[in-house]
């Protein structure tokens, strides 16, 4: 059974299409990542997904309800807005009570899940502080922790590490694949491209249209390049040679990461050892990452796959 | 204090009742540098960032920015700073063209220069929009480049952004990164903190905080090579890793 099933939907801002034609479903159960690039439509998508903006075109189905049950709906999932706003004037630890009691969670289950979301969030030595006083990062995992102090039947995350450092992000990954395994299926959009490695499913996302849906293992195969890593003591003049040789190029922090179709490989990796004589470097095949088809797609030109 | 020096700082900490946010630090940072502020989040880098802009008074110790001293000259330390916030501080409910004003006047900059200014910096980053659009109707990575192009109005030597990057695409962050290179190359010294460790390695020297306190202060491919890291993911995981040891 899907958790959620989306046929042909559109949506658009008076003149501006901001869906088209989105067909979509998400497994019961699994994590599914929405990714895309600002203003590519996720957080339309999942404004609609939890009735809190109309169907105009389409159809969209979640948990076997109809989106005109949309009352119902709303009492059975959890939803993260972008800019989800906490009590600033509550502490730490009043603003979970609050949400725990807003979705009426036993008080023994409540303070179980507080420890759990603590041990995460590293709150618990502030739990006295006034959620203003709060960093920006702090501010944010402590929303996250308030949006999962429930188990819903389904969670729809839009965003939620904005601003989360990354050992605060490995630990939020740990905590949702513990929500999963609880029996939650989760709905999560994502900046980061680790994270989505991090998914059962993603769904590449392009000004309002769903590119590719599918296991990364398999969006990978149909992808058919192959990506090199390049280090050199000068990145700056190696990046200058490969470049012009590579159908994408891209500085990788301390590495250059070129993209080069299948069935060519062989044949322009020899060209570019040819060009890169005299230059200092080191250079492997990798296994393509998330962020390598991501720029890939989007880099206009580029990304005509299959 | 040695003039060379685009900031310097001793000693310098902040205490919110008895908590200690940012304690004793000292950093050195040249002109022209690409600085970076990392650490977990309440590590301290944007109150560290805001005593350094003078927006918040430090409990002790001293920081000279630019020449002047922050705790006695912080109107003058605005005028040499541009200062891009956590969330990016536009109004969403004035157009591109009226947050550009409102900049202009809280910079000082007579609203011709501002403009011209602003066309310029449009260009550089890459904003070919009308002057009219209104704001909040911008997708984030829009905003985060007009916050900087109003951060650049009063062309301040130093540019202080904290987290410019965060909830941005990787195509956004990258077309941001090649703007944050050109501007280093024209002379700008600049700051920036980020939760990005890809974005580290791009960073001419770097700071690691921890609870208030500087751990690690030195160039990327130095701290990699001290603690035999990879790369700078690596390297804070294993740093700032035990966050409440
Ligand atoms: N006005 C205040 N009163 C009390 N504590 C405060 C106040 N402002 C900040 N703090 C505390 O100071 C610490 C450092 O916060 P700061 O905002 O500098 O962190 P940060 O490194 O910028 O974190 P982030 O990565 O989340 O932005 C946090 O514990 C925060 O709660
Ligand atoms: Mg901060």
């Amino acid at each position: 059974m899907n958790t959620i099933n989306i046929e042909h939907l559109c949506y658009y801002y008076d003149k501006v299409q901001a869906l088209d034609d989105v067909s979509l479903s998400v497994i019961e159960g699994e994590i599914h990542g929405l990714i895309g690039p600002d203003s590519a439509g996720k957080t339309t998508l999942m404004r609609i997904l939890c009735g809190l903006m109309p169907t105009q075109e389409g159809k969209v189905s979640v948990l076997s309800l109809d989106s005109d049950d949309f009352m119902q709906i709303r009492s059975l999932i959890g939803y993260m807005p972008q800019r989800f706003s906490l009590y600033q004037d509550l502490s730490v630890a009043e603003n979970l009570k609050f949400f725990a009691r807003l979705f009426n969670v036993p008080a023994g289950e409540r303070d179980k899940r507080m420890q759990d979301l603590y041990a995460f969030s590293h709150l618990e030595e502030f739990s006295g502080r006034r959620a203003g006083a709060l960093s920006g990062g702090m501010k944010q995992k402590l929303a996250l922790s308030c949006a999962l102090i429930h188990r819903p039947r389904l969670l729809i995350l839009d965003e939620p590490t904005y601003g989360v450092d990354p050992v605060s992000r490995q630990e939020f990954w740990q905590m949702l694949k513990q929500i999963q395994g609880d029996g939650t299926t989760i709905l999560v959009s994502t900046p980061y491209m680790d994270e989505a490695e991090l998914c059962d499913r993603v769904s590449l996302i392009n000004g309002g249209k769903i590119l590719e849906s599918d296991t990364l293992t398999n969006i990978r195969s149909k992808w058919n390049r192959k990506v090199f890593s390049f280090s050199a003591p000068n990145l700056k003049q190696l990046f200058g040679v490969l470049e012009p040789l590579a159908e994408s190029c891209q500085l990788f922090g301390n590495e250059i990461h070129i993209v080069i179709p299948n069935a060519s490989a062989a044949q322009s990796l020899d060209i570019i050892k040819s060009r890169v004589e005299g230059i200092k470097y080191r250079y492997e095949e990798i296994e393509s990452s998330m962020e390598d088809i991501f720029l890939s797609y989007m880099n206009p030109g580029v990304w005509r796959v299959s | 204090m040695n003039a060379e020096y685009m900031i310097r700082t001793e000693d310098l900490t902040k205490v919110f009742g008895n908590f200690t946010a940012v304690d004793k630090m000292n950093i050195e940072i040249m002109p022209g540098q690409i600085f970076g502020f990392l650490g977990a989040n309440g590590a301290g880098k944007t109150t560290a960032i805001r005593m350094l802009c003078g927006l918040l008074k430090p409990s002790s110790g001293k920081a000279m920015v630019a020449g002047y001293d922050v705790r006695v000259d912080s109107e003058a330390i605005k005028r040499k700073i541009g200062y891009m916030s956590q969330r990016f501080s536009l109004y969403d409910d004035l157009s591109i063209g009226e947050n550009i004003r409102f900049y202009s006047g809280i910079y000082q900059v007579p609203y011709k220069v501002a403009m011209e200014r602003a066309k310029d910096s449009l260009k550089m980053v890459g904003l070919d929009l009308s002057m009219k659009v209104m704001t909040g109707s911008l997708p984030l990575g829009f905003k985060q480049r007009l916050a900087l192009v109003c951060a650049l109005l009063h062309d301040p030597p130093l540019l202080i952004l904290d987290e410019p990057t965060s909830g941005v695409d990787p195509m956004a962050r990258r077309a941001f990164w090649n703007v944050i290179n050109s501007l280093a190359e024209q002379g700008k010294t600049i700051i920036v903190s980020t939760h990005f460790m890809d974005e580290a390695e791009y960073c001419h020297r770097l700071i690691i905080m921890r609870s208030g306190s500087v751990l690690v202060d030195d160039s990327p491919r130095a701290l990699k090579e001290k603690y035999g890291s990879r790369n700078m993911q690596e390297l804070f995981l294993l740093l700032a890793g035990a966050v409440n040891e």
